[in-house]
């Protein structure tokens, strides 16, 4: 009973939130900007923020994450951070020496009102910021959104600080992943590539977060999205953004700037998803579909049919972050399941609430939907109305613990597993490989239930 | 001495003992653009309550500040688990504008009257201290209508260094210290101060001095509990582990409550067995108490002797390098690594002052780096330089120290077995020995590309 301060009877609570299932917006901030190649990412605010972040991520990529602070004291804190930031800048270009610096906010210097273009003007202005070294800034206070609308604002501040149009029409398009792992951009990225496609990704951070053991520590490693391809993005084809809450902002910025096309697709994770994509990335780009990703959906597709009694009417609880929350959905459901308990902490709007609802329709059990809520009611859901599995980030495993539920991490954090980092989700062997996490934990869990007389070996 | 760029203000921060006269310019506040590995007040103050387990805990502010203090800690407890919850008052955008006062009160009733705790802390937070809520005037109109102790704790994130929240802490505990009875506890009795419970090491340790006959009044904070604290002031004495969390707590205590506070450390042979004969030298008049306390530390050290001997056979000549939060572990690392035969080549703190950098160079052969509030890069260039074969730190260092190929033992908050205690130095042995000694360092390419060239041995 580790959660033995869970009350079963559910309270309406007007203040609070117990047990979150999201953060705050500069770890979001943080995490896309170590998708730039040779970027330092640098939290203005006070000390704490980004030690916060560096430890979070640390613990989910077992990687080292670099980011700097302005360090405020109380004195920064009355007459504004602008000494502290353009001390900053000078000392992380001399020391350091990154190609880019990506400036975050935080809770203390929005709500003083530092002015970051205005600093960047004045370092610029003072000569901080050398020949050919770029500085670019999202606005990401804690206390509005969360740690995905971060991520959002800091890849849309790419494109306004980056993009720009020659006027002609480059044959690339432009990937926005979205939230999502380095495993999983780089799965997109063969996907496009199996198809011809060229493309631009950002943030990429696929070998920045889960780079190799070489003996050396690299402050920089070697992947990243580059600042040349950043300014390219602007002559690209069109835009393909991956997740409404942490892609689109950038797209939209990238089509009124430049006037770059756009599309807003659900993550291409599960049958339907992947296929939108596929099927978006074939049309923008003028290809057909090759053959080997026609197998792979195939492969998909037969395995499914393969397992799919065991699937069937089972019960799911769901807590994430809201691309994936929604994703996931629709995946279950396809796949027959009906996830029941749907919670995501991000405030992510009536129109993604409503996408939600649409997408459980069909399932034939009461369903409880909750943006944004917190772990607490989640477990409350599950204890009033249990599950056949749980499906969420580490935290979640007290819940499973506690109520004896199968459980698939899934989400961010995850601080004490294998995996996210180096297999997919994304595509249709990213399916494959979530149809083989459900049929594990849900086929474990009838071997152990099992009677000795209805063990089987074959199933 | 350096070929990585340092910035001039940082230069008299790292030394190397014997190049040049020693002054270690510590204490200061880090630089802006620094890559530092230290954190802020909300986070002392945040490691020294949130092990009081039958008290609410609310932190008040926006979410990050819960998310990130949500249980990483493996500070146990025999009982409740309510401090293993996170409750924040995830304040957005329009009580930024309105304040957070109503909100924060509103959060407290409802907290209160569903979980019944002992007493509340509520941690102020950055933006709290900037939109002005009055925290403390919220706690007190809660504490009267509720009865139990409401304490507010100023930790605003920007107003200092860890150590003020440390601070931050010990005021609010201050408050309850000499609210309870004190009948009944024994003249020999101590409290434990600066001990948190990671891995159940202050079980390990209340252990050794229930055993010399001494009683533990209360341990702050591990395993805590609010009617504990209350009464502590009932003791004789208080013994104060760690470089200074609880300090500001025991001067405090001594001038109120005339209790005298000596240091320990709980770490390594030597130490475990200070923190044990100090505390039976000050009770000199029961000569019971020192002639137990010999026994014990005869039958521990007995104890872990025979495989200690055997694990520092395979360490004897290894090279580590150390860098901790407080320095006053490092004292304590840099002899337990010695008793397994272990050279020290660097050592650091992130809040270490001038006499705790005296002493370690006292402690440190010549040619050792000293620093103070170290960035990775100087970390990685020193650990190469001086091919250390282990790494002590906490989370940010791990993957650094695995991405350079060398082992790596945690002893911050993330080691999952106690590492105080004599148990816990056989506990800290083994897993430096697994860890130094692990096959998979042979992949490493620059150490594979020596053993193949004959230059080392696995």
């Amino acid at each position: 009973m580790l959660l033995r301060h869970t009350p079963t009877e559910i309270k309406e609570r007007s203040a609070l939130t117990v047990n979150p299932a999201k953060t705050c917006q500069p770890i979001g901030a943080m995490y896309a900007a170590l998708g730039i190649h040779g970027c330092l990412p640098h939290s203005h605010g006070s000390q704490g923020c980004y030690a916060y972040h560096r430890s979070a991520l640390t613990r989910h990529y077992k990687e080292p994450v670099v980011a700097a602070t302005s360090a405020f004291t109380e004195g920064a804190s009355v007459f504004g951070g602008q000494a502290n930031l353009v001390q900053a800048i000078d000392n992380i270009f001399t020391v350091y020496n990154p190609d880019v610096i990506a400036v975050h906010t935080t809770c203390l210097s929005e709500t003083i009102g530092d002015d970051v273009p205005q600093i960047f003007a004045k370092a610029k202005a003072d000569g901080k910021v050398p020949e050919g070294k770029y500085v670019l800034h999202a606005s990401t206070p804690s206390y509005v959104g969360s740690h995905v609308t971060g991520f959002a604002n800091m890849t849309k501040a790419m494109v306004d600080y980056f993009a720009e149009s020659n006027g002609r029409r480059a044959k690339t398009v432009n990937l926005i992943p979205g939230y999502v792992e380095p495993s999983d951009m780089t799965e997109i990225r063969r996907i496009a590539e199996l198809m011809g496609v060229p493309t631009i990704m950002f943030p990429d951070t696929a070998k920045v977060l889960n780079g190799p053991l070489t003996g050396k520590y690299r402050m920089f490693p070697e992947g990243g999205v580059t600042i040349e391809e950043l300014k390219k993005s602007g002559s690209s084809v069109g835009t393909i953004a991956m997740g409404r809450t942490a892609s689109m902002p950038a797209a939209r910025a990238l089509d009124a700037k430049c006037k770059v096309p756009c599309e807003i697709l659900g993550l291409p994770l599960g049958l339907h998803g992947t296929d939108a994509f596929v099927d978006t990335l074939r049309r923008m780009a003028g290809v057909s579909v090759p053959a080997a990703l026609n197998l792979e959906r195939g492969q998909l597709v037969d395995s499914i049919s393969d397992w799919h009694q065991y699937l069937y009417g089972k019960r799911v609880a769901l807590v994430g972050d809201p691309d994936q929350v929604l994703a996931l959905t629709r995946f279950l459901v396809a796949l027959d399941m009906q996830p029941v308990h749907i919670i995501t902490g991000t405030p992510a709007g009536k129109k993604y609430e409503k996408s939600l609802r649409e997408a459980v329709a069909g399932v034939p059990a009461d369903v409880n939907i909750k943006v944004p809520g917190d772990m607490l009611l989640f477990h409350q859901w599950i204890k009033n109305a249990p599950v056949d599995l749980i499906i969420g980030n580490t935290y979640a495993k007290y819940i499973a613990k506690d109520e004896d539920t199968p459980l698939i991490r899934y989400g961010f954090p995850i601080y004490d597993r294998l995996g996210h980092s180096y297999f997919a989700t994304m595509g249709y062997r990213g399916a494959l490989r979530l149809l083989e996490k459900l049929l594990d934990a849900i086929l474990d869990r009838k071997d152990r239930d099992a009677d000795d007389i209805d063990m089987e070996l074959v199933m | 001495m350096a070929s990585i760029p340092i910035l001039e203000e940082r230069q008299a921060q790292i030394h190397q003992k014997g190049s040049q006269p020693f002054e270690m310019d510590c204490g200061k506040h880090s630089l802006a653009g620094s890559v530092s590995q230290r954190a802020c007040v909300f986070c002392g103050s945040r490691v020294v309550l949130y092990p009081i387990a039958d008290a609410l805990h609310l932190i008040h502010g926006p979410i990050g500040c819960a998310a990130y203090t949500w249980d990483i800690r493996g500070a146990l407890s025999s009982g409740p688990e309510l401090h293993r919850m996170s409750f924040s008052t995830d304040l957005r955008e329009r009580d930024v504008i309105f304040g957070g006062e109503k909100k924060l009160a509103a959060a407290l009733d409802e907290l209160i009257d569903q979980y019944k705790p002992k007493a509340a802390f509520v941690y102020s937070t950055c933006i709290v201290g900037i939109i002005g809520d009055d925290v403390a005037a919220v706690c007190r109109q809660v504490e009267k209508a509720k009865g139990i102790p409401v304490l507010p704790v100023h930790s605003e994130g920007f107003k200092g260094t860890k150590k003020d929240g440390y601070k931050a802490a010990c005021d609010a505990m201050a408050k309850l210290v000499g609210t309870g009875a004190t009948d009944k506890i024994a003249p020999v009795s101590i409290n434990i101060l600066g001990e948190f419970n990671i891995g159940g090491e202050a079980w390990l340790i209340k252990k050794y001095y229930e055993e010399m006959g001494v009683e533990v009044v209360s341990i702050m904070t591990g395993d805590g509990r609010v009617d504990e604290i209350r009464r502590s002031h009932g003791a004789a004495l208080n013994v104060v582990q760690c470089s200074g969390a609880l300090t500001f707590l025991a001067e405090m205590m001594e001038e109120t409550y005339g209790i005298p506070y000596i240091r320990a450390s709980y770490f390594g042979i030597e130490d475990m067995a200070t923190a044990l004969y100090d505390v039976a030298a000050h009770f000199n008049d029961h000569a019971e108490v020192m002639a137990r306390t010999r026994a014990i530390v005869r039958r521990e050290v007995g104890a872990i002797m025979p495989e200690l001997e055997r694990i520092r056979k395979d360490l004897d000549g290894k090279r580590a390098a150390v860098y901790v939060g407080g320095a006053f572990k490092a004292f304590s690392l840099i002899k337990a690594l010695r008793h397994l035969g272990m050279r020290v080549v660097l050592v650091g703190s992130q809040t270490g002052n001038a006499s705790d950098y005296a002493t370690l160079q006292d402690m440190c052969e010549d040619g050792t780096v000293i620093l103070d509030d170290a960035n990775p890069l100087e970390l990685s260039k020193y650990i190469i330089e001086k091919r250390a074969d282990l790494f002590i730190g906490g989370v940010k260092e791990r993957p650094i120290a695995f991405k350079m190929g060398i082992g790596f033992c945690d002893h911050n908050h993330e080691r999952k077995m106690p590492l105080a205690g004599f148990a816990g130095m056989l506990q800290f042995a083994r897993e430096v020995h697994t860890s130094v000694t692990s096959p998979v360092w042979q992949f490493v390419p620059a150490r594979a590309a020596a053993m193949a060239a004959g230059e080392e041995t696995p």
